[in-house]
């Protein structure tokens, strides 16, 4: 009776539940608004003007301003010799990105979409991953492949893939996948300067959704880490692990189940190799609950990997069996509702949530 | 010096994209009626009839090096192709590379080397024909057929045979292994397994030579890169890719094809709508040139013109030179399907013996000096293997050595030292 009074209050002082998007735009701060496409167009810039040897390649990334206009302005600012406009031939610009960068040049791969990726994933895999080991670490290859991943709106089963598992299965790579602005600008500036094969998986939704990103995100040496997730939400009752687009379903998840007195704490993975497992087993062993949310293919997932290192270092700590959310086991079908159908939804985030604290699902 | 040759001369004969006619070499194949060297046909016919042979190379395909020699004779300014000091290098490396290929294969019978070994007996005359020219700074990329282009380009042999031997005084620490030789002193790319790997890393390496040297305006920066790869690699796509990049962003770069009419087990003629690979390069803005690969100085008359052509800024070229493998594709491989004749032909061929023949018959040098140099390949040789088997192998915390240069995976801070040792690295806004 009481909780219902209570919860009753909350709903009239709270502020109204928000469609699919950022939570925190209404917040006003002193905080500059920045889309992810600002923030990674101006991590390439500041990347490119400090560093000579870091050029771009890919398709339409010059005259076109980019693909998803990610590489608007750069072209003219540092010329053909250092934005390469190339023919459709994913396996040939790759490997030649590979080779450049045996020869300390940086370059940035672009993918139109991860799902061309596969053409060159000889390159990446074979050339790129396995050649510090190979030569026994005389040949790095600082080089990053980056482009939207998984599934955007409408496209089809071929464009709508996620790769995050695929390359976070193999050593050599460091996969990385931000959520927001700030995520999108230090993660890309620490790619661009790390002297590994970075995988950088972008969202095309994200594109375009702004965020509050602070002075110090905009100061031109910002780095984040690569390798450590970020609490996005301290709770205690749950622990919900997401990367990129689902970061956001489930914090708009985390507030619904605020309602309901479900306490959530919101991990956003940002690096899915190395994947940041003492940070989600600390969390785990507090809140005892754990939800993995991806919108990729369920079956050799990066849900199915967190479960196994929570299962494999924090076991006594779960009360509740692990609960997966991941994309339907279909190709992405094209019709709006079956594609809503086919990928999680903030309402499957809040049943999973309650399935592992045990309450009943209305 | 050249004119006896009728190897195509680049200064001569400005290459022209647009007018075909002016790609006409004089090395050219003759119509499709006429038929292939490797064809199992024409093998028929290939009694050891001398005429038949003269008749073949009058079409203009092959030439050997005694009738060069002859034709030098008659002209009347004599001039060699070498000099004795790089006759006799041409020879040392060629038999380095034949020896320490032969020993591979005693080694592999008996126990010490394992896994996938793919030997180069009888294509000497193309690593040592083109590496040679090379300077230090130039890069070779290869294939999983690279001890001898290792060995060409300057890698130690000891450094070889420890690698093959998998151990951890190896090229690459015994991480590697046969197919997979890297060495950044010696820019040697790899060993690349996959077939067609090579070709688009080989472009990578030539574009940042020209990057450094226009954008990052390191000046003199000329080096060229050679690609190495098969007949069977030209029916992969990856080929196509580069030869059209190659040549739109004029790339330093020479693609050579070692054309040994066999991948595995398919014949080159079963596999390839067009078997000419060298008309391939046209069709791309580039020459293509074919050549003689079981001789190593026409190789290296090429070579050297392609090797020019792409440090002087014009742009790629692609080279097919014919050539043959006395071993099957691999220590694995029972190697039936080749017609014996065939092999009998090609070994009357053999590179180290005709540049032998030549050394003595223009007197560059004698039986008793180049016995000699057997003789220390031969003792170089057993130092190699006795360095292999004296080393130790790999110790257990190599294992996951080398998977990044970064190894904690945190990135490397702005004071060059690993973040994670930054006790405030997180800082930053990353708030855990």
């Amino acid at each position: 009776m009481l909780g219902i009074v209570r919860q009753k209050m909350l709903e009239r002082s709270s502020k109204k539940i928000r469609p699919a998007v950022s939570m925190l735009r209404s917040y006003s701060s002193a905080a500059k608004q920045m889309t992810v496409r600002e923030a990674l167009n101006s991590a390439l810039h500041e990347e490119m003007s400090a560093d000579s040897k870091v050029f771009l390649i890919g398709e339409e990334v010059g005259e076109y301003q980019g693909a998803y206009k990610i590489t608007k302005g750069l072209l003219d600012k540092y010329g053909p010799d250092r934005v390469l406009d190339t023919p459709i031939t994913e396996a040939g610009f790759t490997g030649i990105a590979v080779g450049a960068a045996y020869y300390g040049l940086k370059p940035v791969v672009e993918f139109m979409t991860f799902n061309f990726s596969m053409q060159a994933i000889d390159h990446i895999i074979n050339s790129a991953a396995k050649s510090n080991y190979m030569s026994a670490g005389k040949i790095s290859v600082p080089i990053v492949f980056r482009g939207p991943n998984g599934a955007a709106a409408g496209v089809g089963a071929q464009h709508s893939q996620c790769y995050a598992a695929w390359y976070a299965a193999c050593p050599g790579l460091k996969v990385l996948t931000p959520y927001n602005s700030e995520d999108a600008r230090g993660l890309l500036k620490a790619a661009i300067r790390d002297p590994d094969p970075v995988v950088f998986l972008e969202n095309e939704l994200l594109y375009g959704e702004s965020f509050p990103t602070s002075d110090e995100v905009l100061d031109s040496s910002f780095c984040l880490p690569i390798g450590k997730a970020k609490i996005e939400r301290k709770g205690k009752h749950v622990t919900i692990a997401a990367y990129s687009k689902m970061v956001g379903y489930s914090l708009q998840a985390a507030e619904i189940l605020e309602k309901d007195g479900i306490d959530a704490e919101v991990i956003n993975l940002r690096s899915i190799r190395p994947l940041d497992r003492s940070t989600i087993n600390d969390s785990v062993r507090k809140t005892n609950r754990l939800v993995t949310v991806e919108e990729a293919f369920p079956q050799h997932g990066v849900g199915a990997e967190i479960c196994a290192c929570v299962v494999e270092e924090s076991f006594a700590y779960l009360d509740a069996p692990v609960e997966r959310i991941a994309g339907a086991d279909v190709p992405m079908p094209y019709a709006a509702n079956l594609e809503r159908m086919a990928l999680p939804q903030v309402g499957d985030i809040v049943r999973a949530a309650k399935r592992a604290c045990y309450r009943s699902v209305p | 010096m050249a004119t006896a040759f009728s190897v195509p001369k680049f200064a001569a004969q400005p290459f022209n994209p647009i007018s075909p006619t002016s790609q006409q070499k004089p090395l050219i194949f003759p119509t499709a009626a006429s038929p292939f060297l490797g064809s199992t046909r024409k093998l028929l016919h290939l009694s050891s009839s001398s005429q038949l042979n003269l008749r073949r190379r009058s079409s203009g395909s092959v030439f050997a090096v005694s009738d060069i020699v002859k034709e030098k004779k008659s002209t009347s300014i004599p001039s060699l192709l070498i000099t004795k000091e790089e006759g006799l290098e041409l020879y040392e490396d060629m038999v380095l590379g034949r020896a320490f290929e032969d020993m591979c294969a005693q080694m592999y019978y008996r126990g010490k080397m394992f896994g996938f070994v793919h030997l180069y007996n009888g294509q000497e005359a193309i690593s040592t024909g083109f590496i040679k020219l090379l300077k230090q700074q130039d890069s070779v990329v290869s294939t999983y057929r690279d001890h001898v282009h290792a060995l060409s380009k300057g890698v130690p042999a000891r450094a070889v045979m420890s690698e093959l031997f998998g151990k951890t005084t190896g090229c690459c620490r015994g991480q590697g292994g046969s197919m997979h030789m890297f060495s950044s002193e010696h820019n040697l790319i790899g060993g690349f397994a996959f077939i067609g790997e090579g070709i688009p890393v080989a472009t990578g390496a030539a574009f940042s030579s020209k990057y450094r040297r226009e954008v990052l305006k390191e000046a003199d920066c000329d080096h060229v890169t050679l690609a190495f790869f098969g007949d069977g690699t030209c029916n992969n796509g990856q080929f196509f890719e580069c030869l059209n990049m190659a040549a739109l962003w004029k790339l330093p770069i020479v693609f050579v094809v070692e054309n040994n009419l066999w991948a595995i087990g398919m014949s080159h003629l079963r596999a390839t709508s067009d078997p000419q690979i060298y008309k391939k390069g046209p069709a791309f803005g580039m020459p293509g040139v074919h050549v003689d690969g079981m001789d190593v100085l026409k190789v290296r008359e090429v070579a050297k013109e392609a090797i020019a052509r792409a440090r002087r800024g014009e742009g790629p070229t692609l080279v097919e030179c014919e050539t043959y493998r006395f071993r099957g594709h691999s220590l694995a491989d029972p190697d039936e399907l080749r017609d014996p004749t065939e092999k009998a032909h090609y070994a009357a061929r053999d590179p180290i013996t005709a540049l032998k023949k030549y050394l003595i018959e223009n007197n560059l040098s004698g039986e008793a000096e180049l016995k000699a140099i057997d003789k220390k390949i031969d003792e170089l040789l057993e130092d190699a293997v006795e360095f292999a088997d004296e080393s130790p192998l790999p110790p257990r915390s190599q294992l996951l050595e080398n998977v990044f240069a970064d190894p904690k995976g945190f990135g490397i801070g702005p004071d060059g030292r690993y973040r994670c040792e930054d006790p405030k690295f997180t800082e930053g806004t990353a708030h855990v």
